[in-house]
């Protein structure tokens, strides 16, 4: 709780500062029919004990206390308690650009492992400092392709999330970039590369794919990056769910990877802050978007680190920066980097094992939409208001229905189990679908697309 | 220092015209004011390119600069080897370290551009 005080005195400073004299002049200028004519209905004087109650009873009231099965672009993984110990130290609050590296060693290490640990996991030769998150690392990835292609239409897979697909049109639609979908196979669910050879060409700089892709399914990386380099585009790969990569070999036939770190002790937080990230081969490094940390020798000749390649960044570019509508999210991505330290390479399998194990625990027996594998999320068919009306009569949040993105898939959830799902709640997760049939109208299986 | 049968530009490029090609680079000032080069940026051949329009960009260790084209025309050849070798443009730029190559579409642009003399008092030389 934020201790906020505001005494009449600091109430009357403020006004006189601005000219005014009472809080209603602030408002003036709104529409009397937007105003709120009475005070806020909120019991006067309560002590900072009560009011700290009051909190806690109403928070007892909400989901704090329910299990959850959504994914979809956001998971919930158990958070170390190193993660919070490490970022909350001044050091590293205080901390932003680290343009001084003789001040900013600490900070620069950080990213520096940061950027060598994701290239591990990425099998890629270079990743930068971070970004904002992987919805917005997707476009960047777009249009650095453009820059290196000299091409401009993006083909994107339908599997890619669809609010990733929504950033990058929103991306595009000021850039000259054509952006085009392509489908996923009907009973499969994974890419349908015959449609994405029907409308590759030679003017298509970019082929973006997820993996696992929006409905938790391991794509064909290879077979994508061979169709994409056939015609001289550049294959991104996106991904939502980073703990995959613990399990799933690197995307290194890929030329960017794209994605999103939420996954590494960050926590949902109705949605942000988290990390984003972009990796790519050495070729394409002066295309990369955002800051880059290098190593280097100090003057007495010690291991030391230093933002590098920054002559193409927007303090010095201006607007001929690769990017300037990038940052380094530099707290943040902190929490991934103490998050791989922590559980190291085998600790990072164990823990990918856990969820694929878990989910498939979970989708054994159930009416999958989709027989391509999968990681820790599938398709459920089912009729997805009232599985999740039914599970929340035991405390269990289900998953996203995917009528809302995806016409053809009315009639499905998607379901995410992680190492966080008990064994009682998959159970009770089990028997709950088995008592909610899809009904048979709405979408015959392998519906159209 | 420059050769009196190349023309340049207020923005530091020069270019030397045989026939309906023109070969295009950066002066020796500019290579001087960037300070050690790191990295060439070309266009594509066939490329075509607009005066004024930007055809690549030169990096050094403290900028990236755009190079603009001095003429108008067709790219029908970059120079390879700076891809490698891009510090040739420190030592060498108005010969070895040429940029591009183009086919002039317009062969009067040439007349607006700078003199060697011209271009030595605009620097101040």
């Amino acid at each position: 709780m934020r201790y906020l005080p505001k005494s009449e005195t600091e109430r009357r400073e403020m006004l006189d500062t601005l000219g005014l004299d009472s809080i209603e002049d602030l408002f003036s200028h709104l529409p009397e029919e937007a105003r709120l004519k009475r005070p806020l209905n909120i019991a006067p004087g309560k002590s900072e004990y009560e009011i700290v109650e009051y909190f806690r009873a109403r928070g007892e009231e909400t989901a704090a206390s329910y299990t959850s099965f959504l994914g979809a672009g956001v998971y919930n993984h158990y958070r170390p308690v190193l993660v919070d110990t490490v970022v909350s130290r001044g050091e590293f609050l205080t901390s932003y650009t680290p343009y001084q590296a003789e001040i900013a060693q600490g900070t620069l290490t950080t990213i520096f492992e940061f950027q060598s640990m994701l290239c591990q996991l990425t099998g890629m030769d270079v990743a930068n400092a971070s970004m904002y998150d992987g919805s917005s690392a997707v476009p960047e990835a777009a249009m650095m392709a453009v820059r290196v292609t000299h091409r401009n239409r993006v083909l994107v897979a339908k599997t890619v999330h669809p609010e990733y697909r929504e950033v990058l049109r929103t991306y595009s639609q000021h850039q000259g970039m054509p952006v085009d979908d392509f489908g996923y196979v009907d009973g499969a669910g994974s890419l349908d590369l015959a449609d994405l050879e029907s409308k590759i060409g030679n003017d298509v700089a970019a082929v973006i794919i997820q993996s696992p892709n929006f409905f938790g399914i391991v794509e064909d990386v290879k077979a994508a990056a061979e169709l994409a380099h056939k015609h001289g585009a550049l294959l991104v790969v996106a991904f939502t769910e980073a703990v995959s990569l613990g399990l799933l070999s690197p995307p290194k036939e890929a030329d960017i990877v794209a994605g999103e770190l939420q996954s590494f002790a960050i926590s949902p937080s109705y949605g942000g802050p988290y990390a984003g990230i972009i990796a790519t081969k050495e070729a394409y490094i002066r295309q990369l978007p955002g800051r880059i940390v290098g190593e280097t020798k100090d003057t007495h000749g010690n291991r030391a680190f230093c933002l590098t390649l920054a002559t193409r960044e927007q303090h010095i570019r201006r607007e001929k920066a690769t990017s300037n509508i990038c940052t380094n999210q530099a707290l943040i991505a902190l929490m991934a980097t103490v998050f791989m330290s922590v559980y190291g390479k085998e600790g990072l399998r164990e823990l990918a094992e856990q969820n694929l194990a878990k989910a498939h625990y979970l989708a054994e027996g159930l009416d999958l939409q989709f027989s391509a594998p999968f990681f820790n999320e599938f398709v459920l068919r089912t009729e997805p208001e009232a599985l999740n009306a039914e599970l929340l009569k035991h405390k269990i949040i289900g998953g996203l229905p995917l009528g809302r993105f995806y016409p053809e898939l009315e009639g499905c959830m998607l379901v995410c189990a992680t190492e966080m799902s008990k064994r009682a709640h998959l159970d009770q997760f089990k028997k709950c679908a088995e008592s909610v049939v899809q009904p048979a109208l709405v979408a015959p299986r392998g519906g159209s697309l | 220092m420059y050769p009196d049968n190349f023309r340049y530009t207020k923005e530091h490029e020069w270019v030397s015209i045989e026939g309906d090609t023109g070969t295009i680079g950066i002066t020796d000032h500019a290579q001087h004011e960037l300070g050690d080069i790191v990295y060439v940026d070309l266009p594509k051949v066939g490329a075509s390119v607009a005066k004024g329009g930007t055809i690549g960009s030169v990096e050094s260790v403290k900028a990236v600069s755009d190079i603009y084209s001095p003429v108008s025309g067709d790219v029908i050849e970059i120079n390879q080897a700076l891809a490698d070798k891009p510090e040739r443009l420190n030592e060498d730029p108005h010969g070895d370290a040429w940029l591009v190559k183009v086919r002039l579409t317009s062969s009067d642009e040439v007349k607006g551009l700078l003199s060697a003399e011209d271009y030595r008092s605009y620097i101040g030389e």
